[in-house]
């Protein structure tokens, strides 16, 4: 690998990785690579070990990796802290970010800037200058200025924390950024903005793994690749045609119990009806959407 | 230790002699407390070894700025009571009246809490050589705060603070309460008396920051009248075990009652916190929140109890408690406790112990926060909506800076 320089491509490389959350293993060898200015999208059913997935690459406690590795650009990822992690160049969007009480997104991030410039603490300077590039960023997404320096996630709603999450990334520009179900709870308007923001981070060179239920946050965010996850395995990846194929026909191709099981490569594209938009219009509330991975709560 | 007799030594009206005399004989019936007894349980009161300390009122010097640094500059007024003895008293400020002993506060002594409210409450009124009694006039706005420094740097001392503050009817007026104390092994038991007159707003906000040996055991009683307003604030953060015994006694119809306490244990200091929302008055309040972290060897006690009597109905109460335990050999309790007797009421009451919000370091480390620095930020975040809620904005700009110096030096991974 030739020495990084300010435009070079990074790349996130999952090999054969196996995670357990007690006594459960939810993941049993996924591989997955995504490199700079790469949309990848990972779809599956509830309890396929999406969200763990995202969980065990930032480095959430509660999981224990058994195999495989995951490396940003050769370094083992699995070895470093997850505050480490992110300084590496990871970033995570929760699906449900934490309320921090007392705490500001600037303080927060203002704290990892002055890490990342080589400075011990923060400054009032740093403070101040995280604050205006929050606020900037927040205005490109639609979320009220005042908000980046309320305490995190209290007292936002479900589509302002996605805001704000969106928000975070575009100022901690990271080099791969994982996307746990942001389209959840958003409505249509914030998912644009949030999805072409994110967009247009992409074409700066962020490379993303997006994980989703529904193939309506990928009209926004144009996957070059989709993957389908069941069981804590990649089962099938193709182009964008793949998630119209789930749009159609659901999950049910790749599990066990169906008879079509096994031939799920053949299902991409051909024959299905285009339905984006339609077939899987989420629920009102996001939090008591049925695909729910119980697991997120894990850890 | 404190015998009767001593009371005859001491300064004051015959009336209030007479008073010390029966508070003396009270104290004595009613002998030692004994962790046995539920309002003493889970502290060191049995370790309580009078032969230690000598019962004198030497006098000296003022005690440091500490958290006050600065207060004192535009202050109405300034109190300086050290080593049982008044050292200064300046007033600045027209509507405020500061008495002592012999000069005013003799008949004002007792206003509030005649007698106990237990037994180092009767020795108080027996044994206090330097009551201070501060008047706000009735409709007096007094918009600085008005300061009492209590100081003890004399090693093996014993002695009784007494402060009664009476803020006549709608008057507004915030005082504070600051002990200090050097490294001296001694015994203080101040206790404070608040008489909020109807329609008055009064703030009090003890700050508590003595040394390592000390021990402190206080009361504070209030009550509060019609449509009147009381905030309380306690900052503690020092001693080797340090209570207080909070009462706020709700007597007047629309009155209103907070009470906002801060505290940081540290080193094998024990903190112990009762309080007593007492509700007699109907359509009356009272909101209380403690917030508290244990660090090192530190133990931490809170119990609280909100009691509504039959006559107190549209009461509303509220009691929450939290504490953080930052190492794994700290220890906290916290005992909320409900006494209703009118079945018009709302209250409610809530608790909890734990350390540093694994979730909480996790998102802030996600961002690229290092785990020191996220869990500093999280400690401090904790406190956020209690400092903000402390009846002066000075005390929590201290405070908050100190407890910034605290958790920035602190490793709490090994809590978790």
């Amino acid at each position: 690998m030739s020495a990084p320089t300010a435009d070079a491509a990074h790349t996130l490389r999952i090999e054969g990785l196996h995670a357990s959350a007690g006594d459960t293993e939810i993941l049993q060898g996924v591989d997955l690579e995504v490199s700079s200015g790469r949309v990848h999208a990972v779809m599956g059913p509830n309890g396929s070990g999406k969200s763990t997935l995202a969980h065990v690459v930032m480095g959430r406690p509660g999981y224990e990796v058994t195999a495989g590795s995951v490396t940003l650009d050769g370094v083992d990822v699995l070895s470093l802290a997850p505050w480490e992690r992110a300084q590496a160049g990871l970033f995570l969007a929760m699906q449900h970010p934490t309320e921090v009480p007392g705490v500001s997104a600037a303080q927060a991030l203002a704290e990892a800037l002055a890490l990342r410039a080589g400075n011990d603490s923060s400054s009032a300077e740093q403070l101040e200058r995280t604050r205006s590039l929050l606020e900037a960023e927040a205005a490109a997404v639609g979320l009220k200025a005042e908000l980046v320096a309320r305490p995190l996630n209290v007292d936002m709603s479900g589509g302002e924390k996605k805001r704000n999450e969106t928000v975070q990334l575009a100022v901690l520009q990271p080099r791969i950024a994982i996307l746990d179900e942001i389209d959840s709870g958003l409505d249509i308007d914030a998912l644009r903005a949030c999805a072409n923001r994110i967009e247009a981070l992409t074409e700066a060179g962020l490379g993303v793994l997006a994980i989703t239920h529904f193939t309506r946050v990928l009209e926004y965010l144009r996957p070059d690749e989709v993957h389908v996850i069941v069981d804590g395995r990649i089962v099938d990846s193709g182009g964008p045609e793949l998630a119209e194929a789930l749009e159609a026909d659901g999950y049910a191709p790749y599990l066990p119990q169906e008879p079509d099981a096994g031939v799920a490569v053949s299902i991409g594209g051909l024959g299905s009806t285009p339905a984006v938009g339609t077939g899987a219009s989420g629920p009102e509330d996001p939090f008591a959407d049925p695909w729910a991975d119980p697991l997120d709560e894990l850890g | 230790m404190f015998t009767p007799d001593l009371v005859d030594a001491l300064d004051g009206s015959d009336a209030l002699t007479k008073r010390r005399r029966a508070a003396a004989d009270r104290a004595v019936a009613a002998g030692r407390p004994s962790f046995t007894e539920e309002v003493w349980r889970y502290t060191p009161i049995d370790d309580l070894d009078p032969a230690q300390y000598a019962f004198a009122a030497p006098g000296g010097v003022r005690g440091p700025a500490g958290l006050m640094s600065g207060v004192d500059d535009g202050a109405a007024a300034v109190v300086h009571i050290s080593n049982g003895a008044v050292v200064e008293v300046s007033v600045r400020a027209d509507g405020v009246r500061v008495d002592t002993l012999g000069n005013g506060a003799d008949d004002l002594i007792g206003t509030v809490a005649p007698e106990g409210p237990d037994v180092f409450g009767d020795w108080n009124l027996a044994l206090a050589t330097a009551p201070v009694a501060v008047s706000i006039d009735p409709n007096a706005v007094v918009t600085e705060p008005i300061v009492v420094h209590v100081h003890t740097d004399v090693e093996g001392l014993a002695w009784f603070p007494r402060l009664v503050v009476m803020a006549g009817r709608t008057s507004q007026a915030t005082v504070i309460e600051h002990h200090t104390g050097g490294d001296a092994l001694a015994l203080i038991s101040p206790l404070t008396e608040l008489s909020v007159g109807d329609g008055a707003h009064l703030g009090h906000v003890t700050v508590q920051e003595l040394g390592g040996a000390a021990w402190q055991i206080a009361n504070l009683c209030s009550d509060v009248g019609r449509d009147a307003n009381l905030r309380i604030g306690h900052v503690a953060m020092g001693g080797d075990y340090a209570r207080a015994r909070i009462g706020t006694d709700m007597t007047g119809r629309g009155g209103h009652s907070e009470i906002d306490a801060v505290y940081f244990g540290r080193g094998t200091s024990t903190l112990d916190f009762r309080t007593f929302q007492t509700h007699v008055a109907p359509h009356t309040t009272s909101a209380l929140l403690f917030k508290g972290a244990v660090d090192d060897y530190a133990r931490a006690v809170y119990t609280g109890l909100i009691r509504i009597e039959a006559d107190a109905s549209n009461v509303q109460a509220d009691q929450t408690n939290r504490n953080l335990k930052l190492s794994p050999n700290a220890w906290a309790e916290s005992v909320p406790n409900l006494e209703i007797e009118n079945s018009d009421v709302q209250c409610s009451h809530a608790s909890s112990i734990g350390p540093v919000d694994a979730d909480q370091r996790f998102y802030l480390e996600s961002r690229g926060v290092p785990t020191d620095v996220a869990e500093a930020l999280v400690v401090r975040g904790f406190f956020d909506e209690v400092l903000d809620a402390l009846p002066s904005e000075q005390i929590s700009a201290s405070v908050r800076r100190r407890i910034d110096e605290l958790v920035s030096d602190a490793d709490f991974t090994a809590a978790l």
